[in-house]
């Protein structure tokens, strides 16, 4: 329950932060927002009607009320509530988020336990310097490069067609809107978003989950297990791997909105319609109530990520007693 | 230091010596544009219709892009050093600040830090970077006021810690003043993690710089980033792929070295610890 308490007094900080750094910047939204042609008086007419003339702390309140009550207000390029755009947008970039999450903890735990398991070997500091490489390459660079051999390569290599994948939008303009072709369309779309944004993570885990796993290796109980003729794959899989799992997927659930916020990228270059383009695309608008009720949605997810994890560890690491 | 952090320390120092020397010693200006048709999309390692070499190749404009990415690494690796180091300062100071006095202004701080936290980076990023002026200037205050939450905390942590230490008492004792005794005695003795932390936000900082220039809210064209170059070479990928390859290789090769080079500081000054998971670009 406090800690239920604490998360609305931070969603609230959030909300207050964001709503102060919005307002602090210069530049005039309705300047911005209309024609070149238009006097004065139409900017002045503008702002009246969205409600920008009025003091900060009306403006304020405003924001508060419309949030308690679950109103975001109105976009101001395109003119419909917040929340509706937000609605289209974030089943986008959750369903890339969550099916790469998937994809990295899969992926990572293997790496990063074959490492650990592998240690004073060449194996080792060869996939350390691997996956290092490619969690310091940019998402967007990766998504250029993976667009240039499986977009186009692939057409002029003629590779088969299950290799040649879609590199913009969802799904295809011309195909069907429903049933198993429209899904398979869908999924070919997702295949490298869903690659770049995997890839990125597992190394990023795989770093995570060596350090784990090498550290449980040497523990006294693992040594028992052997002593006693445990053959080597019982023992990482009942003793060593069961004791990583725990933490790594509080880290998983910790890793959700940053890969959500990290899928900004890759939807940019990909064209893909998700919170992350919405965002891009509000903040060049000066579209404020969309910038604003994106972040706030930015920063629930991270405030419900962080109490699932509190709630979550003790259930499944009984040692972890909240 | 093992020898991967050597190897990277070699190389960082070889970058900072190219991205120095190179634009100061190219007979071509990388921000001209000359006779675009003669000299536009050479590949690399070929010459030009004018007769002049091109290691990497030229742009969509006619410009030598090893010169270019040299320019490019200068403010891509300023703004990293610095913006990490901007934000290490002011974490610093207010995780000091706040552990040193209590109550009430360590509440405010540890509560803002807290809800800027709770804001992904990146979005927190897009959000002020958006608000003012693009620049460079605007990516290194920014990175500053973004990335000062976690120094905060561990400083905060250590100097709690510190200022038990019977030295501390022994300042006050001798009746040195309170902004003495932090600045001089405690902080210095609660610097370790922060450096660290600091050392190893260089290679993020860097990744978040090329990130906003590539979605056109960092560095501005003509002025030359890694970033920047890599969206200029986006719909160039099939036809020039080497326009975005180049810088984009240059990109990871550098965060690599920082990364590496921060490991080994870290495993040599706090043992070896779960490493962190930061975000990503």
């Amino acid at each position: 329950m406090r800690r239920l308490a604490a998360a609305f007094v931070l969603l609230w900080l959030v909300v207050t932060l964001t709503f102060v750094l919005v307002r602090l910047a210069p530049g005039d939204a309705a300047a911005l927002l209309v024609p070149p042609t238009a006097t004065p008086e139409d900017a002045a007419r503008l702002r009246a009607e969205l409600a920008l003339d009025a003091p900060i702390a009306v403006q304020y309140a405003k924001w508060m009320g419309g949030l308690l009550r679950g109103d975001l207000g109105e976009s101001f390029t395109q003119r419909r509530p917040v929340t509706r755009v937000l609605r289209e947008a974030l089943p986008v970039s959750l369903g890339l988020g969550v099916s790469s999450l998937v994809l990295t903890f899969v992926v990572g735990v293997a790496i990063g336990t074959l490492q650990a398991t592998r240690r004073g070997t060449v194996v080792d500091p060869a996939l350390t310097f691997a996956t290092t490489a490619i969690y310091a390459a940019p998402s967007y660079w990766l998504a250029l490069s993976l667009i240039a051999v499986f977009t186009y390569g692939a057409t002029v290599w003629g590779l088969p067609p299950a290799l040649r994948l879609p590199a913009f939008g969802i799904r295809d303009p011309a195909g069907v809107e429903t049933g198993w072709s429209a899904l398979v369309d869908v999924v070919r779309h997702a295949v490298l978003p869903v690659t770049v944004l995997a890839a990125v993570g597992a190394a990023g885990i795989a770093r995570y989950a060596r350090s784990t796993v090498a550290d449980l290796a040497g523990a006294e109980w693992v040594r028992t297990a052997r002593a006693k003729g445990l053959p080597s794959r019982a023992v990482y899989g009942r003793h060593v791997l069961a004791n990583a799992l725990p933490p790594l997927v509080v880290l998983l659930a910790l890793s959700l909105p940053g890969v959500v916020a990290g899928s900004v990228f890759v939807e940019s270059v990909f064209a893909w319609p998700g919170m992350g383009r919405a965002m891009v695309t509000a903040i060049s608008a000066r579209d404020y109530p969309v910038v604003m009720g994106a972040t706030v949605l930015y920063a629930a997810l991270v405030i419900l990520a962080n109490l699932a994890a509190d709630l979550v560890l003790p259930l499944i690491d009984p040692r972890r007693d909240a | 230091m093992n020898r991967l952090a050597r190897f990277s320390a070699v190389l960082l120092g070889v970058l900072v010596a190219a991205v120095v020397l190179v634009p100061a010693l190219a007979a071509t200006d990388p921000l001209a544009i000359g006779d675009v048709l003669a000299t536009r999309l050479v590949p690399p390692a070929s010459s030009d219709a004018l007769g002049r070499f091109h290691l990497l190749g030229t742009d969509r404009f006619g410009r030598d892009l090893f010169v270019r990415m040299m320019l490019a690494g200068r403010i891509s690796l300023a703004v990293g050093v610095a913006g990490s180091v901007l934000a290490g300062a002011v974490g610093t100071v207010v995780g000091a600040s706040a552990a040193w006095r209590g109550g009430v202004v360590d509440r405010l701080a540890m509560g803002v830090s807290d809800a800027l936290l709770s804001i992904p980076r990146l979005i927190l990023l897009l959000l002020c970077a958006a608000l003012w002026q693009p620049g460079a200037a605007t990516v290194l205050v920014v990175l500053g006021a973004t990335g000062w939450m976690g120094v905060a905390r561990l400083v905060r942590g250590e100097v709690l810690g510190v200022r038990a230490q019977p030295y501390v008492s022994a300042a006050e004792a001798l009746g040195a003043r309170s902004s003495r005794v932090l600045w001089r005695h405690v902080v210095p003795n609660a610097l370790g993690p922060a450096i660290v932390a600091t050392t190893l936000g260089v290679g993020n900082a860097i990744l978040l710089e090329s990130g906003l220039s590539f979605l056109g809210l960092g560095i501005q064209p003509p002025a030359p980033s890694w970033g920047n170059m890599i969206a200029g070479g986006r719909d160039l990928i099939v036809t020039a792929p080497w326009v975005a390859i180049a810088p984009g290789v240059a990109l990871i090769v550098t965060v690599l070295a920082c990364t590496l080079l921060g490991d080994s500081l870290r495993d040599r000054l706090a043992g070896e610890r779960p490493r962190d998971l930061a975000e990503r670009v």
